[in-house]
């Protein structure tokens, strides 16, 4: 469980993050949502303990972030980076294995148990084909699938993710959202941001909405996100509306213009 | 396990190029009279000198063995595989492919301290010192400029080096200028060159303890060098602050590097080519470069060696033969943006 009370955030005199409070249990994904430079990424790096909250805090499982050590740390919350550019072309198991950094002792190397436990989650995200394959030469959904098999195996329960899907083909996008959703009914925590407020339709239990270091709207995402909270998280008119397909019926988001567009 | 076996061959390569060594230079000595000689150092060194072989081999013979070829083939060996350790984990350090010892300017950096030091006529110990300070000095100087440089930090860290490089090697030219041209400029100007001709025993203890004090740490943290190759946030979210292990392995791969050049010189590219050599046939991961690019290194600067002694009367400088083969590598390198890929 991760939760944080009046979390505030600031750099240097410029207020980010204002008393921002919420609470989510096992087995929750969560979709925040918000402009460019809303502080989204403020709030994940307070989260993950990078950044000292300048006041509030933030507790997972009843403790204090900055009360962990950062081996403990690495076992309850782990990092999915928006995108991976490797500079050296490892292996998808070598990348794998690097997340296993918090168990090993300073001097020790992961061994063949640990490699079978990399291989497992590889093996649950279904790319354990890949895994002899160089990290660079894989696709960016693969890749990023990799990227959230490094973070299974290092046994964390809270998983943070920074536009998972940004730099995927729409096809890959689906593909790691469908990914994310079933490590949900694992009962892993899940928290990711993105730009696309079909995502938090789709896949989220819930919708944190953020606009000027406040969250504007919580909740089940198609409570949360109305007509008038994306109009006012990003100052254009959106038609929302229900679509029946043949697996069931599901919300959409239509973008219809500015403000100031007159026919609207 | 197709790493043991290529393992295996390195090793054996490594052991093979060592003894072919003994028997490669002017004097000829036949095959058995080499192995006797090195036997019998052998078993006095392990009996503490109480027994020893008969002697069936003239005082001279055993004097090229022990004094001449022993230290130099072991000094080949250990600057070899101290450049290409050093290299390999620069380049993982700086999540650059295309840095090594003499890009950043270490090499130049070490041999420019370590000219002011014959300068200053200080001992063996001071001309280690002082090249470790100035290596040092050098790789932090183009760290620093390529990280407040705007432009993009592959590109601006090479070119910091090669300013920095350029600068130190005035430096050296100015130690050249003010040199005492009876003694000191020979000496500067030939070690400059890079040579492992005039190598003695007592030469080599003394770069052998730094070198080793610089690859155990390495040789015992190599896995953990591949965490510094994702970004700082991947790797804090994993559990490990890279600060001090990026320390560490910084203050080894320079002691590596000083120590080598203050022994033989500047050797150039081996840094670079051998790491990358070794990337290609054994994978990316620091658990297996690490110690082949070791044993790569050794045998390919023994190989050097050789030829640079025999090819023709007189003795080639190692700079020039190791540059005939790390110049091409470095240009493929920038044919393929800077990474020897592999599948």
């Amino acid at each position: 469980m991760i939760e944080t009370k009046k979390l505030c955030f600031s750099y240097g005199n410029t207020p980010v993050l204002k008393d921002v409070s919420f609470t989510a249990g096992e087995g929750t994904l969560i979709s925040v949502l918000g402009p460019n430079g809303v502080g989204k990424t403020t709030f994940f790096r307070c989260l993950l303990g990078f950044l000292k909250p300048s006041s509030g805090s933030v507790l997972i499982n009843g403790k204090q972030v900055n009360l962990y050590s950062k081996r403990e740390l690495a076992h309850e919350i782990a990092y999915i980076p928006q995108s991976y550019n490797p500079v050296f072309n490892h292996t998808v198991l070598d990348c794998v294995l690097m997340g296993l950094t918090s168990s090993l002792s300073t001097f020790e190397q992961p061994g063949p148990e640990h490699e079978k436990k990399a291989l497992h989650c590889l093996q649950m995200l279904g790319i354990e084909k890949l895994a002899h394959r160089g990290s660079m030469k894989i696709s960016g959904g693969e890749r990023q699938l990799m990227l959230i098999a490094r973070a299974l195996v290092q046994d964390a329960k809270v998983l943070i993710m920074d536009e998972p899907t940004s730099s995927l083909d729409y096809g890959n996008s689906f593909m790691v959202m469908k990914c994310i959703s079933d490590l949900k009914d694992r009962g892993y925590t899940i928290i990711f941001s993105s730009h696309n407020p079909e995502h938090g339709l789709r896949w989220a239990d819930r919708v944190l909405a953020f606009k000027d270091g406040c969250i504007i709207a919580d909740g089940p995402a198609q409570n949360a996100l109305s007509g008038n909270v994306l109009k006012e998280l990003y100052a254009i008119d959106v038609c929302v509306n229900n679509v029946s397909t043949r697996d069931g019926e599901y919300t959409v988001c239509i973008p219809l213009g500015g403000t100031n567009a007159q026919n609207v | 396990m197709k790493y043991r076996l290529k393992l295996a061959i390195l090793c054996t390569a490594c052991l093979f190029i060592f003894i072919a060594s003994f028997f490669i230079g002017r004097y000829g000595i036949d095959f058995l009279t080499v192995l006797k000689i090195l036997a019998d150092r052998f078993v006095r060194l392990v009996s503490f000198g109480k027994f020893g072989l008969k002697q069936t081999w003239t005082s001279a013979q055993q004097s090229i063995v022990v004094n001449i070829r022993l230290p130099r083939i072991a000094a080949a060996a250990l600057v070899g595989a101290a450049l290409a350790t050093a290299g390999a984990c620069y380049q993982g350090m700086f999540r650059n492919p295309m840095v090594s010892p003499d890009i950043l300017g270490a090499s130049t950096g070490a041999g420019f301290g370590a000219a002011l030091a014959i300068l200053l006529g200080l001992s063996y110990s001071g001309i280690t010192t002082m090249s470790f300070v100035f290596g040092m000095t050098a790789v932090l100087l183009a760290w620093f400029v390529s990280k407040s440089s705007r432009i993009q930090t592959t590109i601006a860290m090479v070119l910091a080096g090669v300013m920095v490089s350029s600068l130190f090697s005035a430096g050296t030219s100015f130690v050249k200028l003010v040199a005492d041209t009876q003694s000191q400029l020979p000496a500067i100007t030939y070690w400059l060159m890079g040579s492992l001709s005039s190598i003695k025993t007592s030469d080599l203890g003394f770069a052998a303890i730094p070198i080793l004090i610089g690859l155990v740490p390495l040789f015992l943290l190599r896995w953990r060098i591949n965490l510094l190759t994702v970004s700082e946030a991947e790797a804090r979210s994993m559990g490990i602050e890279t600060g001090r292990l990026r320390l560490v392995v910084i203050i080894c791969a320079t002691l590596m590097t000083s120590a080598s050049v203050s022994i033989s010189g500047m050797i150039g590219w081996v840094g670079l080519a051998i790491p990358h050599f070794c990337r290609l046939i054994f994978g990316q991961d620091y658990r297996r470069l690490i110690p082949c690019s070791a044993l790569m290194g050794a045998a390919f600067l023994m190989l050097v060696d050789n030829i640079s002694r025999t090819i023709t009367t007189a003795e080639i400088p190692l700079g020039i033969l190791t540059a005939f083969i790390g110049a091409p590598v470095f240009l493929y390198l920038i044919i393929t943006g800077g990474s020897a890929r592999n599948d």
